[in-house]
This record gives structure tokens, sequence and C-alpha cells, in this order.
């Protein structure tokens, strides 16, 4: 099995049509796919273990990405944004690679690795040159894809994605050639990021055509969203809140065509996903939940959910939009205790997958438990109905004297208040308790500064008196990382020191 | 064949990818297919001939065999003589 199956199908049932749009340039089906044949042929040649990115997105993003396919070579898309002591290791742990992209960096962070290195332009045109057709090589270990996790506590952990894995998440998801011709879809996710790559086989098994930006920022998404005709994206919380502030102070767009937006990577404010469903009135929303290790998404809440959600008296339905919908028929979900045992709906747990799309597999080790079941590491709940609440990492759960508490709940609380812009709960240490509440709020312009007598007072009233902050601390921002997740280490730190 | 094999029909332009399955003789329009191309065509059975589609998944009853079509042809698939049929899909809303 071999994902680069998803581009030579497209390319055959359409050659000359329109897969890829990108710095004014437009690539056809065909044009995409004799260039993954061209990096494939001397990808195969470079004696590389490894096919990495280190660049912004660009056509070198899905040529690469197939290239490597074709080559039985894994694709690792690197985060251009680590610093580099941290992108310098990572560079030892994938040498010798055949790198694309910031070769003066690669040469420069890790001059002892071997590495075969190209420019986008030089790797994009010895593609082409070489074109032509290229035999699938045998995979070896199977391996589409190796994505470095974050690590926010330790060395990032290589997260591997099996063709299988990633093949399974495109057929049981999207149905082949189903987009209509003037369908295209706006990709503005970071490379190095599970939904980078996941739009991208999506769009091109379904013969979506893909918009694709190179960096985000929201007038350029504005304009390319306006210029080529956008009838769908995908996009972070924190994107989605910037481009709806632009259009907001009144920024010049015409989103006419847009009949669909997802979101997902971090949790969505309900004020931004509110404001969007005004200002686009016939989009449909969908909320999408996934992790790298499961090959992108796992549940979701569609435009009907949305919609049923939104109009709404019983709040319980209404909560809807806050969730993260439903588990995809194609993978099973459970809510386990700290034992392991299944919880009952409305149970706060550990989310735990299983599937074929679900990889659960690290360089260094093995996740799923002997059932094939991976553990998410993600806190979370079912209603009645199945759908999927998350309540942050399981490692984010503050242990107060036994008692579990979400910092969820309480930020919650604190956001409706008309002073606060923004604000995380974290543990904090306590003789008393082990671990109680810390709070770090951020204010609104112009705002009167809440008395810390009155917040307490405000989730003393509003949950209980174990939810009430022990410290409480006002900062200008806080810590996000670029794909919006909130850096609840940073403030932890904060408050330890 | 094992999952990943690509068979080819003995009959048409048909050409699955075994998704799932191991050891099975697959047959299009009435003919087992095989990895290798056919030297020569055979002639395609009537009774096997409603065609295959593009992306389309096919299964047998107990879903213990599933195969992906990547070529589309004049045949249809069995295994033993028993029609596949097309896996029932609920396209999802798109997620990315």
């Amino acid at each position: 099995m071999n994902i680069s199956l998803l581009l030579q199908m497209s390319a055959e049932a359409e050659p000359d049509r329109i897969a890829l749009v990108c710095s004014g340039r437009r690539w056809s089906y065909d044009a995409l796919w004799r260039a993954a044949q061209g990096a494939a042929s001397f990808i195969s040649q470079s004696g590389c273990q490894f096919v990495a990115l280190l660049d912004e997105s660009s056509e070198g993003t899905p040529i690469a990405l197939f290239g490597a396919a074709l080559a039985g070579i894994p694709y690792v898309p690197l985060n251009y944004r680590l610093a580099d002591e941290d992108l310098s290791a990572l560079l030892k742990r994938i040498a010798p690679a055949c790198t694309i992209g910031d070769v003066t960096r690669v040469q420069r962070l890790d001059p002892e690795g071997n590495h075969t290195r190209f420019t986008r332009a030089e790797f994009v045109a010895a593609a082409e040159a070489a074109g032509g057709s290229f035999a699938e090589q045998e995979q070896l270990d199977g391996i589409a894809a190796q994505i470095f996790t974050s690590g926010t506590t330790s060395a990032p952990k290589a997260a591997l994605l099996k063709h299988a894995n990633l093949l399974s998440y495109i057929l049981g998801t999207v149905e082949f050639a189903s987009a209509r011709p003037e369908e295209a879809s706006l990709v503005c996710v970071p490379p190095y990021h599970i939904a980078g790559i996941a739009a991208l086989l999506s769009s091109i098994y379904s013969m979506r055509k893909i918009l694709l930006l190179p960096a985000f920022d929201p007038d350029s998404w504005l304009l390319l969203a306006s210029e080529e005709r956008a009838t769908n994206a995908f996009l972070v919380p924190t994107m989605l809140s910037r481009i709806i502030a632009r259009l907001d102070e009144g920024a010049d767009a015409d989103l006419s065509t847009l009949q669909a937006i997802a979101y997902g990577g971090g949790p969505m404010p309900a004020v931004v996903i509110e404001r969007a469903m005004q200002l686009f009135p016939a989009c449909g929303f969908t909320n999408a939940y996934g992790l790298t290790e499961t090959s992108s998404t796992i549940a979701l809440l569609g435009p009907d959910d949305h919609r049923a959600a939104y109009a709404s008296d019983d709040p319980a339905v209404r909560a809807r939009l806050g969730s993260v919908g439903r588990p995809l028929p194609t993978i099973e979900l459970e809510i386990r205790d700290e034992d392991g045992r299944r919880l009952p709906a409305g149970q706060r747990g550990e989310i735990y997958v299983r599937g074929e799309q679900v990889s659960g597999e690290y360089r260094e080790r093995k996740a799923l438990d002997s059932d094939g079941w991976f553990p998410t590491r993600d806190a979370g709940w079912l209603d009645e109905d199945g759908f999927l609440f998350l309540a942050g990492r399981a490692d984010d759960v503050i242990v107060r004297g036994g008692e579990n508490i979400s910092p969820g709940e309480i930020e919650d609380v604190l956001l409706a208040h008309p002073s606060i812009a923004d604000a995380a709960a974290v543990a904090v240490p306590s003789t008393e308790w082990g671990e109680a509440v810390g709070i770090a709020i951020t204010l609104k312009p112009g705002c009167t500064v809440p008395s810390e007598n009155e917040l307490r007072l405000l989730i003393k009233d509003r949950l209980r008196s174990s939810r009430v902050p022990e410290r409480i601390t006002i900062l200008d921002t806080l810590p996000y990382n670029e794909m919006g997740k909130l850096l609840r280490r940073e403030i932890r730190r904060l408050f330890a020191s | 064949m094992k999952p990943g094999t690509k068979l080819k029909s003995a009959v048409c332009d048909t050409e699955v990818m075994v998704i799932k399955g191991i050891n099975i003789v697959v047959e299009c329009g009435g003919k087992p297919m095989s990895d290798a191309p056919p030297a020569e065509r055979s002639e395609l059975d009537s009774a096997f001939a409603e065609g295959t589609k593009m992306g389309k998944r096919y299964v047998n009853a107990d879903g213990s065999v599933e195969l992906l079509c990547i070529k589309a042809g004049k045949g249809s698939l069995s295994i033993g003589g028993t029609a596949l049929q097309i896996k029932d899909s609920k396209p999802l809303p798109s997620s990315d």
C-alpha cells in the first residue's frame, strides 16, 4: 500500500484538471504526479534515510510527500519555527536525509549529517526535469510519514504513520473524485502539522483544488480566498478569530463562494464560532478533533450538528457547540478511568481510540495496549447521545486533595466575566491539598482590573469552593504555540518561579 | 495476494488494490485476476459484466475481503462465483 496511489488515481482520472494553486502557479494532477515521480527517482538514488521538508507550504510539499512515498522513504516535515538547538537535535535523528527548503540552516545546524540539500526551487526544478515514470518501491517498514510531536515535557517523540494508516483514513472518509469542478479548498496549516498532510491527501483524492497559502496571515488569506473563489477552508481557532477581527474592521473581501469551514487543533472560544456563524450564515461549519498519532480526524461535529446546537433552547443540545461531535464511524472510542475501566456517559476520563487509521506508534516505542487501543492522553467525556467533549490534556487535570478538577470549567466561568479577555487555570503546588488552582488572566483593553476577591466569589458561586483559585496572576498575553494551543506548562512554571 | 497487492483483470481494464484479505482468488468478468498483466485477454462472462467503478470499495458478504477499484473496466468482481458488493460509505463533511 502506498499513499501515492491517491495522486496517481486522480492523475489518471482527470490529468488536466487543476490540483493545486500556489503563489500564482497552477499545477494539474498530471503535472504533480509527474513531478512526484521525478522526485522519487532522485530521492531513491540519494542514499538518504528520510525526506525532510524544512520550509513553508509550497508545491514542493506535495511533491516531496508523494515523491518520498513512491521512493519508499519516510517523509519528515520539520517545524521551521523551532529554535536552532531543538532543530539541530531533530536533524541529527534523521541523518542522512534528503532535505528540502532552508538548506543553509540544515548545513549550519548539522554539518556532520551528510544531508543531501535542495532549496525549494532546486527541488521542484529537479523533480520536473526528471519527470517520467517511476515504479513504486517496496516499503521496508511501510512508514509514510514521521512527524515529531511538539515535545513540551521531554525530547520530541517521532510519531510514525504508515501508508496503511493514512490510506485507511482517506478511503474511509473521502469519496474518490467527489468534488465538483468549482470546489477549491484553502489550505493554510503548516506542512509539519498532521492537518497539513491530511488536507493534501483528502483534497487530492476528492479532486478538490488546493489553494495553498505558504504562511498564514489574515489579509493574505482573505485575498487568496476572494481571488480564487475558495469554497472550503480549514482553520485553527486563532486563525478564524483573526480573520473575523479583520472582517469586523471592514476588510475588503468577497467570500460569497465559501461553503464550508472546518476547524480544529485547539479549543474554539464560543464567542468566535458564534460570530463566525453570524458572519457566514450560508457556510457549513465542521469541528474536527484528531491527533498526529491517529492520522488526523477521529471525531467531528458537522454542519447540521452546529446548526441544531446553535438553534436549540435545550442547554444540553446547545452545549454541543462546544463539543467535537461524534467519533468517526470507522473508529472505536472509549472514555476510561485511571485503572483502564470504561466509563459511562457523563463521566470524565481519558480518551482511548482504536482503528486502522490509528498508528499509536513512535520510533521509540509502541503506545498501543495489547488490544490495539491508543491512550490519547486527552481528557474528555461523552454525552448521552455520544457527543465528545474535550476536557484538556489528561496531564492538565488539577488534582486537589484527591478531587479531579478540569481547567476548562474554571476558564469558561472566567471568560464570561466582562473584563476578562483570556484565562487559563493550572495546578499550583499546595501544602494543604497537594495541588490547588492557579489562574492567569488577561484583560480586555480599557477594562478595570477585577479584584481577586471578586474573581474568587465568581468561581465559588458558579462552581464550588474547591475550584476557587489559591493564586491569581494578570498577564499581558497567555503563551500559545503557533497552532493556537495554550502552553500550560509555561504558566505552571510562572507560578512555580 | 495480501493487502497492498494490485490485481489486474484478465478480461478488461479493471485493476484493484487489496485492502483486506489474504490468499483469495478474485475474479473479474468471471476470470481469475492476477498481479501480472494477462498475456492475452480472455472473454468476458456476461453474468459478470456490470462493470467496476474507480474509487469504489468492493467487499464480500462477511467483510473478510475488501478491494479498492483503482482502474475501472467492463467486468464485475466476484469470489468463487459470488458477486462482490460496493461497500456502503457515508460521506463525511470535509474536516481537513
